[in-house]
């Protein structure tokens, strides 16, 4: 499953970011590496960007990205 | 003795720095590139120190510009102890850049700030054990509220004056076997880091340091070749992610064993994002706080500006006055210093500085993230990125603090293309213009005509600029800090050092212009002006006359109105300029060249080429619009 079609509130664990080298290296910097557990807080109107919380920390990530992260439901 | 501050970004680095620094802390580069730091000299123990507050980065990774500076003056003779600011209420994360820094073997301090919020959180940390733990001291504290900072920065002077490094941190046997191999191999390596430092960052593959390690000795390219083969092998992943993970779940163990959760207090504060950021709801306090925010920059530096401008029209008056009217070259550049630094003083000031306060504000409340989050989907169908909208609106009261607001873009591109567009934003002199001709003599929807217009011709600016300028990032990834109440000290400690750069830099510059437009207008080549722009006026349907003031509006665009009338001969405009000519002028004014504070600042924070692209680009448009706007306005006058 991708990060994108997590619905609102659930929790997911990272399992690969596909994509280029830069952005990997960014979702690094924020610790939203392969194995974390991230939550869907909400989802910006009109296709806007999506909220998560990692470790307590809200991040914002773009619909771009999000589509990129593979993630599986934890449970 | 000098101390390094670092920490991951919202860490509260800044706050603590300001609850230090003086009034003269200076804002630098670090040579060859944009990446600022800022250094302030202060008493302690009866020595005087410099604190150098450099730019928050998440990891040492080298993977930007400023993460690339930082390692290099962490780890340069320059600083004598490092202070990792650490985040209390989200240790976790903080820590993986402590365990880089404890790779690097300096001397070091943890600041654990933001232990108020931590608390709020039900979090209980011992820091016996920590300190422990990392084996650097570590030192509890709030910067926000000025605690823990006396014994921090005293602690921090002694480990600096024992030169005390702590111990490395310890990975799996895996990667150890692997750096065991290849530290004694960069013996001979001249660099900033360290034997084991240098064999960490090597076999991340950090391309600087592997392209400057290879020059100097050749044959260690096939050896890490092959020993980043050896990890890949063992593990699955490339060396980097392995050495990440390793930093994580140490990370991870040691918050394991100093922290205990308690029970959270839910305040306010964790449900402001419900509100601020609703579907609707944050859509509509959005402009609400905007407006509000607009408000009082506009009505504070309409008070502040009137008397000014009295003062200094009174002062140009009496001088010119006491010369008996003469017209002699001297008298003619003395008013135009006077203009230029009434420019400044009157104009440019009563709107920067709450600008800047105001702006402070909204960053340190957590604000601007916020904005960036909502506005993000409508400015990506522009080709842009939610950040871009902060310069933006900034524009719309003084493009100079808009061009300055432009730094909180990491993408160059972005930058370009954001500080073009709030160039074209029409800035509250040019308000002035349209309220002054337009609103006045045909009334406020027309006037309000051109602003949709205005708003319309950016956005189309915008796709074409981000269609003409390639894409390189591939869109948001934006940390949304927790909300917090600004400190005086901060708010009033930024604004002041972004209008001290705007002092020293900007306003020399505008002063020059305006003596040098003095002699222009002494050598009285008001013919010539005119002659030279005759073209575009004579495509635009406009009287021969508005050259001048055209030309003068680059200086200051309310120049553009007042002059219009000295050079017409009349104030009482509709009897010297039909309804489409006002129109057409006003727009024209509305978007062409930047003024010559604006350009300074942008040639300042993007350089000379950027400063003429955007005057060229500006004009081209102004010309466009205006010629648009002249054919539609014939159809319906």
């Amino acid at each position: 499953m991708r990060l994108l079609e997590t619905p609102i509130g659930k929790t997911v664990r990272i399992v690969e970011y596909k994509g280029g080298k830069g952005v990997g290296h960014k979702l690094r910097q924020l610790g939203l590496t392969p194995g974390k557990e991230v939550s869907v807080l909400r989802q910006a109107p009109m296709g806007g960007p999506m909220m998560i919380d990692i470790e307590g920390r809200s991040i914002a990530l773009g619909r771009g990205i999000a589509a990129r992260v593979q993630v599986e439901i934890d449970y | 003795m000098r101390i390094g501050l670092i920490g991951q970004p919202n860490c509260g680095k800044s706050t603590l720095f300001n609850q230090v620094a003086g009034y003269k802390a200076e804002t630098g580069n670090f040579v060859g590139t944009t990446v600022t730091y800022t250094e302030s000299k202060v008493r302690l123990l009866g020595d005087v120190v410099d604190v150098v507050d450099l730019p928050g980065t998440y990891t040492l990774a080298g993977s930007n510009p400023a993460e690339k500076e930082v390692i290099k003056y962490l780890t340069s003779k320059d600083v004598d102890v490092v202070v990792n600011v650490l985040d209390a209420s989200h240790l976790t994360h903080g820590l993986s850049l402590t365990i880089e820094l404890l790779e690097l073997e300096v001397p070091l301090v943890i600041a654990l700030n933001m232990m108020d919020e931590a608390d709020r959180l039900g979090i209980r940390i011992d820091v016996n054990q920590l300190e422990e733990i990392l084996g650097a001291p570590v030192i509890p504290m709030i910067a926000s509220k000025g605690r823990g900072i006396q014994p921090l920065f005293v602690k921090a002077y002694q480990i600096g004056q024992s030169n005390r490094i702590p111990e490395q941190p310890q990975y799996s046997e895996a990667i150890e076997g692997i750096l065991t191999v290849l530290t004694p191999k960069l013996e001979n390596i001249q660099s900033h880091l360290r034997g084991r430092a240098l064999a960490i960052k090597l076999l991340e593959g950090d391309k600087d340091i592997v392209d400057d390690v290879v020059a100097q000795a050749p044959e260690i390219e096939s050896d890490l070749k092959s020993l980043q083969k050896v990890s890949k092998h063992q593990s699955g992943r490339s060396a980097e992610w392995v050495i990440d993970e390793e930093r994580s779940n140490k990370a991870h163990s040691i918050v394991n064993r100093v922290l205990q959760q308690g029970k959270r207090r839910i305040s306010l504060r964790d449900r402001l994002d419900d509100i601020l950021l609703h579907p609707f709801w944050g859509y509509v306090l959005l402009i609400a706080i905007l407006y509000l925010f607009f408000q009082l920059v506009y009505s504070l530096g309409g008070l502040i500006e009137a008397p000014l401008m009295d003062l200094f029209n009174s002062f140009e008056a009496w001088i010119t006055g006491i010369f008996g009217g003469s017209q002699s070259l001297l008298v003619q550049v003395f008013i135009g210093l006077i203009q230029g630094i009434s420019g400044g003083i009157a104009i440019v000031l009563p709107y920067l500085a709450p600008f800047l306060i105001g702006l402070g504000v909204l960053e340190d409340v957590g604000y601007l993230p916020r904005v960036a989050f909502l506005m993000d989907s409508l400015m990506h169908k522009l080709g842009l990125h939610g950040k871009s909208i902060v310069p933006f609106i900034l524009g719309f009261g003084c493009n100079v603090p808009a061009i300055m607001a432009t730094r909180i873009l990491e993408d160059k591109r972005e930058r370009y293309i954001s500080a073009a567009l709030s160039t074209m934003v029409p800035c509250a002199a040019r308000l002035a213009v349209v309220f002054g001709l337009v609103a006045y003599y045909l009334g406020p929807v027309v006037a309000l005509g051109i602003y949709l217009f205005n708003l319309f011709v950016i956005a189309l600016t915008a796709m074409l600029l981000s269609k003409l300028v390639p894409e390189t990032s591939p869109g948001l990834i934006l940390e949304m800090p927790v909300y917090r109440i600004p400190t005086l000290r901060t708010v009033s400690n930024k604004a002041w050092w972004r209008i001290r750069e705007f002092v020293v830099e900007a306003w020399p510059l505008l002063i020059v212009g305006s003596i040098v437009l003095a002699i222009f207008n002494y050598l009285n080549i008001a013919i010539y002006l005119n002659g030279l722009v005759r073209p575009l006026s004579w495509a635009l349907g406009l009287p021969n006359e508005v050259g001048v003031p055209l030309i003068f509006g680059v200086l200051r665009k309310e120049l553009s109105l007042v002059m219009l009338g000295q050079a017409l001969g009349s104030m009482e405009f509709s009897q010297v300029l039909s309804p489409i000519q006002m129109i057409t002028y006003s727009v024209f004014v509305v978007f062409y060249m930047p003024c010559m504070a604006t350009m300074v600042v942008i040639r300042k924070e993007l350089g000379r080429r950027a400063m003429w692209h955007i005057a060229g680009l500006t004009t081209l448009i102004a010309t466009l619009a205006a010629l648009f706007t002249r054919g539609i306005a014939e159809l319906i006058f």
